[in-house]
């Protein structure tokens, strides 16, 4: 098993920043690599189990379910189904924690799964860096961090 | 039960940061509200039961137990054994996490306890400022000043903070503009058209026309100008509020045909140009455009029209489900089916007729019954001296029927039990006349019955599903076996009139809606 864990402190309030995130369907409304994203069959974004298909920037499709979604917490559970990554039983949590001193949020997105012997550290590169800190980085833009 | 939680972050390695924190007996080097500590019954700082006896900066004292240490969660959790300040039940947890952005460390201290009562504010205010900020503050002073002694000025002057709160709100708002402007430019590419809307449950006057616009078809999604669309009694369900389908406002609707316009990214199945329909929620079908899940379409075969999709499509695939799925009906079976003139009605006629039962159809008039027997109704019962279930009884020596279709609900519901034969199939697809209430299933041991309440959502949710059932229907349309009445045409801004129409049950086979 594989694991990656990005974390950053951005500069705003969870709530905030989780009106952001929490939509399953909003990728590309904050996230710099999603071109497009739909959820399939009509469903309601924050519908546990439902399946959102997006697109990359780059062209590449993708298909996610969301396996736990957590207005308490601030925590956001889902799967890879279908991806060009070469990634197994792929699970990843994005979740936020306010910082009590200062109107900040401790922000940390993680993942595991199991992928073809050797491609470990790549794909931890472009999980880790790529989508996670890329996603951390334009919502610290956003947020003027 | 009170909680107190505080965070904070440390610009110093989590390393760093936890070789301070984990000597659970070490607190008097760093935290100013502790003048002394040590342990009791000599065991070792990092041992989980140990009890650390602190002597407070106030000269209060206080025993704590280590309840869990771990090094690699960076985590641990102590209570208060005996306290000379009013803190019972008192459990505390403590965590690092690092922030990889930067190499700097996220520290999150909270507990639970109880207080004598009114003094919750005053005791969770010394938990938190006493002695979490307290401890952040002098962790911050050793770790950070070592790192860069003009770093923590910045971090400890609270004003600071909420200067950069301000002036990150003025660029929300900024960007949140600017987030309009997009959607503004896209809909510039929104096609407009008509739609018939409802901005409350009622009657069929609460149908109104409006202008409305289709966005381009984004991933997955297909445009469609629609061209015939289907009048179903679920739509009034749908508009008076028995199904909560709409939330009002919202457009009604679940099936209709016409021209795919465009479609959006990852679309392989239909393409511009060609002829398209669909039965399904979600509703929103009575419009001229339309932007949809594509996964939804089907394309439609070049011998069958727009106008017969839009008639046939959803009561064509409910009688095929019925028929097939629900209750594989069988060549020689008795089947009773109510309004045999009605939209779905009249297609189980004619499909179970083909397949080789006895069709025994129950309406309301003579002009209906005539119809009905052009359906393929080998008998037709009208309401008379004796009642439905003692005519069914007379026209099968005593036994019954097999299988009933039955979609009028409230007041069929006990004939229909009544008519069947034992081991018989009661198929309750709707409650035309009202909803059937509550029954006892004891009663249904009196003949061994099956009951179905089929929905069409679970027989028509995946892609594959949908196309099996329409390939069968489209060649029962094109064999002839099924013959799709159109009793009435209204233009898409009379939807009220066709409503009205259906309700007072002055309609035979299918009512569509031109829209263009």
């Amino acid at each position: 098993m594989v694991e990656v864990y990005t974390s950053s402190v951005i500069n705003a309030s969870a709530d905030r920043i989780w009106a952001v995130v929490r939509d399953f369907n909003a990728l590309p409304a904050w996230h710099p690599a999603i071109a497009e994203s739909r959820i399939e069959g009509g469903a309601p974004p924050d519908q546990v189990g439902c399946v959102r298909a997006f697109r990359l920037k780059d062209g590449g499709s993708l298909r996610e379910q969301l396996l736990a979604l957590s207005d308490y917490d601030y925590s956001c559970t889902y799967s890879i189904l279908e991806s060009p990554m070469g990634v197994e039983n792929y699970i990843a949590t994005l979740k936020l924690t306010p910082i009590t001193d200062g109107n900040r949020t401790f922000a940390e997105w993680s993942a595991e799964f199991e992928c073809a012997a050797g491609r470990e550290n790549e794909l931890i590169d472009s999980i880790g860096r790529g989508v996670f800190q890329g996603g951390f980085d334009a919502l610290n833009e956003r947020f003027h961090n | 039960m009170v909680t107190v939680a505080r965070s904070t972050v440390i610009d110093a390695p989590i390393d760093a940061v936890w070789r301070m924190l984990r000597d659970f007996n070490g607190h008097d080097r760093w935290h100013p509200a502790v003048k002394q500590s040590h342990l009791e019954s000599g065991k070792r700082t990092d041992q989980v039961g140990a009890i650390r006896a602190f002597v407070l900066a106030s000269g209060e004292h206080l025993r704590e137990q280590l309840l869990s240490l771990s090094d690699r969660r960076k985590q641990f959790r102590y209570a208060i054994v005996t306290s000379d300040v009013p803190l019972y039940d008192y459990v505390a947890e403590v965590f690092l996490k690092p922030v990889t952005d930067g190499n700097r460390t996220f520290w999150s201290w909270k507990s639970s306890f109880k207080t004598p009562r009114g003094r919750e504010q005053e005791l969770s205010e010394l938990v938190a400022n006493g002695v979490y900020a307290a401890g952040f503050e002098a962790i911050r002073q050793r770790l950070e000043s070592n790192a860069s002694s003009s770093k923590d000025a910045n971090r400890q002057v609270p004003q600071i903070d909420s200067d950069r709160y301000t002036s990150e709100r003025t660029r929300v708002i900024t960007s949140s503009l600017q987030g309009a402007g997009s959607v503004a430019s896209s809909t510039s590419a929104a096609m407009p058209g008509r739609a018939i809307m409802i901005d409350r449950y009622g009657d069929a006057d609460v149908m109104k026309a409006v202008d409305v616009s289709a966005p381009k078809p984004g991933l997955g999604e297909v445009r469609i100008r629609q061209t015939v669309i289907g009048v179903n009694f679920i739509d009034i369900y749908c508009r008076s509020g028995y199904f909560k389908l709409i939330i009002p406002p919202g457009v009604p609707g679940m099936e209709a045909a016409g021209e795919v316009v465009d479609v959006g990214a990852d679309v392989r199945h239909i393409a511009k140009g060609q002829r398209v329909a669909y039965a399904c929620a979600p509703v929103g079908a009575y419009t001229s455009i339309r932007t949809m899940d594509a996964s939804l379409v089907i394309a439609l075969p070049d011998d069958i029209s727009d106008e017969i999709a839009a008639a046939a499509l959803l009561k064509g695939m409910s009688a095929e489900f019925l028929l097939h799925r629900v209750h594989p009906l069988q060549r020689g079976e008795t089947v009773l089916i109510f309004a045999p003139v009605g939209g779905v009605g009249s297609l189980l006629c004619q499909w179970a007729h083909h397949l080789g039962a006895t069709v025994i159809g129950a309406t309301s008039s003579q002009k209906k019954a005539r119809i009905a027997r052009t359906n393929g109704a080998d008998y037709v019962l009208l309401p008379g001296a004796i009642s439905l279930e003692d005519q069914i009884l007379q026209l099968t020596d005593g036994r019954g029927v097999d299988v009933i279709y039955d979609a009028v609900g409230r007041d069929t519901f006990a004939h229909s039990l009544a008519a069947l034969a034992p081991t018989g199939h009661l198929v309750s697809f709707g409650q035309a006349s009202g909803d059937i209430g509550s029954w006892d299933i004891g009663s249904l041991a009196s003949s061994s019955v099956t009951l179905s309440r089929p929905n069409f959502t679970h027989y028509t949710d995946t892609p594959e599903k949908v196309s099996s059932i329409c390939e069968r229907l489209f060649d029962a349309i094109r064999n002839q076996i099924l013959r799709v009445d159109i009793g009435e045409r209204f233009a898409l801004e009379q939807a009220a009139s066709a409503h009205r129409a259906l309700e007072s049950r002055a309609t035979t086979g299918s009512t569509i809606l031109i829209a263009s």
